[in-house]
């Protein structure tokens, strides 16, 4: 196996509040090779999108990664002061948010967004920025990209306007590029085309991916591997077709029970009672345990690792090997 | 389409919306007004206790259609009948109260549709005071209120005791919830569901689904289904509409709908939702994107995206006809070329 190019150690994100610390997330660990996508996936409030801002180091104060580490490509990221952070986001690891419209600035034209960007990274002169520019949105699939080139955001529709976000990505020609709900305020059939377009780009350009979004359908066409996480921490990772359909955490059995899916009748949808705990009250033991059908007694006091679980792995004590229990 | 069992009957229905620049600005640019045609021409009926679904993507005016249902816009055209009193006039006579009772709507978004400043005690119970539902006399009607709003929120699945809670304390799901206990307070027939779990994490989404299934069952409701997701639609539907740019471009029974989509819109849709069964498999993108209502396409208003599109989808509106039990406006449906 070749060397991971992101690291995720043990983070732990808090946030200090006059009530006491949030810890957002706890202990979360996972590794993405270099061209892979891997999906982060959870209910909201699990903490996908922290995970996510940790690794771009765009936490919003107060929080702040309190413990383990984040290393890109052999390199510590997670200490790095603001300026040394700022070079590597953007030109090593790009961003796409959920929103296309806030993520375009509305009083510049696309094009000097997209020739500020690569300047910023790349050593070319104005007439080449300006080529690489119109390449850019060429690529994404944007008609007449010499003439948009000159627009502004707003005269973008919703769908085009991400594309235009996932050129702004590419513009630094990174190598792994965090993608926050992309195609969430999007509707279905331009979901598709910009699904097909991350993907198809992300192959020809070399990026992986850590895509982030609550949609499984999305993360089931694709992704390589899924995380799944659950009120901070992630209970199960694994490729993505065994997440899917050998689901071994509890958990993920009910998420997935609870889509309702295009290819089968159920009269009812499987449903996991009760909602997902608050920051400020998460339950000793393993977080999932109140709402969990197979919940035992070391479900309570004892709080699982990602233990193996078939070809997934899972935080869950229904994972444990006879001989740990003894142990 | 008139069935004797049905309970909601709505034919050519359509709403126009003025968006034109003020006055003195199309004097002094010579503008001329400008009209979005949210609804062009809707034609449906729903079964008594049945579910019609209306799916589309944003802006094609399945909200409009929800609003004019339940009387929130007076329809610029068409009439909506509800069993058997048309609406328009219903809402202006003095059986207005009746019928508003009839029937009840449950809006998308479940943190703005809650007042904030109100107990849920005063918000499922308000519908009962305003109706004059509490039978008891004057000294009574505090406890019967305080009993009937406890038994609506047990329905729901919410503990009694949360009357006393103000809506900031329940989680997303939980305030839905008390969105459905609101409007099953009047015990309406026929409920008006406009994107009911689109802001709801899909674990929490299944709970609010299986309730509405278990009131659907239990009280005989009617529901009109909006939403965009097609996965969502076909688990709770009986009938699905399909709408494009304010027009029913295909409405057939769920079964029908889904093993044999006829038009090339309901195709394209079901082809561009992602499968969860089937992982790697690439969809085969959408071309293009829904085009401005402002300014909307000539002929069949989907003709710039459609594959089978010709010379006559270009200038020829197409007429909604029947073909194997879905009726369905499509040129080249008509003429078998699809």
């Amino acid at each position: 196996m070749t060397a991971p190019l992101l690291e995720v150690r043990h983070l732990r994100v808090e946030f200090p509040t006059r009530r006491g610390t949030l810890v957002a997330l706890d202990d979360v660990s996972f590794d993405i090779a270099p061209g892979e996508i891997l999906g982060v996936v959870g209910e909201s409030g699990a903490g996908k999108s922290l995970t996510g801002a940790s690794i771009i180091g765009l936490l919003d104060p107060p929080g702040r990664v309190a413990g383990g580490e984040i290393r890109f490509d052999g390199q510590r990221i997670d200490n790095l002061p603001y300026e040394a952070m700022r070079k590597i986001r953007g030109r090593h690891i790009g961003a796409i948010f959920q929103d296309p419209l806030t993520s375009l600035n509305p009083l510049y034209t696309v094009g000097r967004q997209l020739i500020e960007t690569i300047q910023a990274h790349l050593p070319v002169s104005d007439a080449e920025a300006r080529q690489r520019a119109i390449r850019l949105l060429q690529e994404t699939g944007i008609p007449a990209a010499e003439a948009r080139i000159e627009q502004y955001p707003h005269q973008f529709s919703g769908g085009m306007r991400q594309r235009v976000v996932i050129a702004l990505a590419l513009a630094g020609e990174p190598r792994l590029i965090v993608a926050d709900e992309p195609t969430t305020a999007l509707d279905v059939s331009i979901q598709a085309q910009i699904i097909s377009l991350l993907k198809r780009l992300c192959r020809d350009h070399g990026a992986a991916v850590m895509l982030v979004t609550h949609d499984m359908g999305v993360i089931a066409e694709t992704c390589d591997r899924v995380a799944v996480m659950y009120a901070g921490r992630v209970v199960e990772i694994g490729p993505v077709g065994d997440v899917i359909h050998v689901p071994a955490h509890p958990y993920t059995v009910g998420l997935m029970g609870s889509i309702p899916a295009m290819d089968e009748d159920r009269e009812r949808l499987l449903q996991i009672d009760g909602s997902m705990p608050r920051l400020t009250a998460i339950p000793r033991g393993c977080a999932f345990n109140p709402r969990c059908p197979r919940v035992f007694d070391r479900c309570r006091v004892e709080r699982p690792d990602l233990l193996d679980a078939g070809a997934t792995r899972a935080a869950c004590w229904l994972h444990a090997q006879p001989a740990r229990e003894a142990a | 389409m008139s069935e004797a069992d049905a309970l909601v009957e709505v034919q050519g229905l359509a709403k126009t919306f003025d968006v034109s620049a003020p006055w003195l600005n199309r004097v002094v640019e010579r503008r001329p007004r400008q009209f979005v045609h949210a609804v062009d021409g809707v034609s449906f009926a729903i079964r008594r206790g049945k579910t019609l679904a209306l799916v589309g993507e944003s802006g094609c005016g399945k909200s409009t259609v929800a609003r004019l249902l339940v009387g929130l816009y007076r329809p610029s055209e068409g009439r909506v009948s509800f069993d058997g009193i048309d609406t328009a006039e219903g809402f202006r006579s003095s059986e207005a109260r009746t019928l508003r009772k009839r029937m009840q709507m449950i809006f998308q978004d479940p943190y703005a549709s809650l007042n904030p400043r109100w107990k849920v005690a005063d918000i499922v119970g308000e519908p009962l005071k305003e109706h004059g539902l509490l039978t008891g006399s004057a000294g009574d009607r505090k406890s019967e209120l305080k009993a009937r709003v406890a038994e609506l929120l047990q329905s729901v699945g919410l503990a009694a005791a949360d009357v006393e809670k103000f809506p900031h304390q329940f989680s997303g799901g939980q305030r839905q919830r008390i969105s459905i206990a609101r409007a099953l307070a009047t015990h309406p027939e026929f409920l008006v569901c406009d994107e009911p779990t689109s802001a709801l994490d899909v674990s929490v989404q299944a709970q609010v689904l299986n309730i509405m299934k278990d009131l659907q069952r239990s009280r005989g409701l009617t529901y009109l289904f909006i939403s965009h997701n097609l996965a969502v639609v076909r688990h709770v539907a009986d009938q699905v509409g399909v709408m494009y740019l304010g027009r029913l471009v295909e409405l057939a029974d769920k079964a029908e709908l889904f093993s044999r989509p006829r038009h090339p819109y309901t195709r394209m849709l079901l082809d561009a939702i992602p499968d969860m069964h089937m992982s790697g498999r690439s969809r085969t993108p959408v071309q293009g994107e829904v085009p401005n209502p402002l300014n909307p396409p000539s002929g069949c208003s989907f003709h710039p995206r459609c594959p089978h599109a010709n010379e006559r989808c270009k200038i020829e509106r197409p007429a909604q006809k029947m073909f194997g039990g879905a009726l369905i406006a499509c040129h080249a449906v008509e003429e078998g070329r699809i």
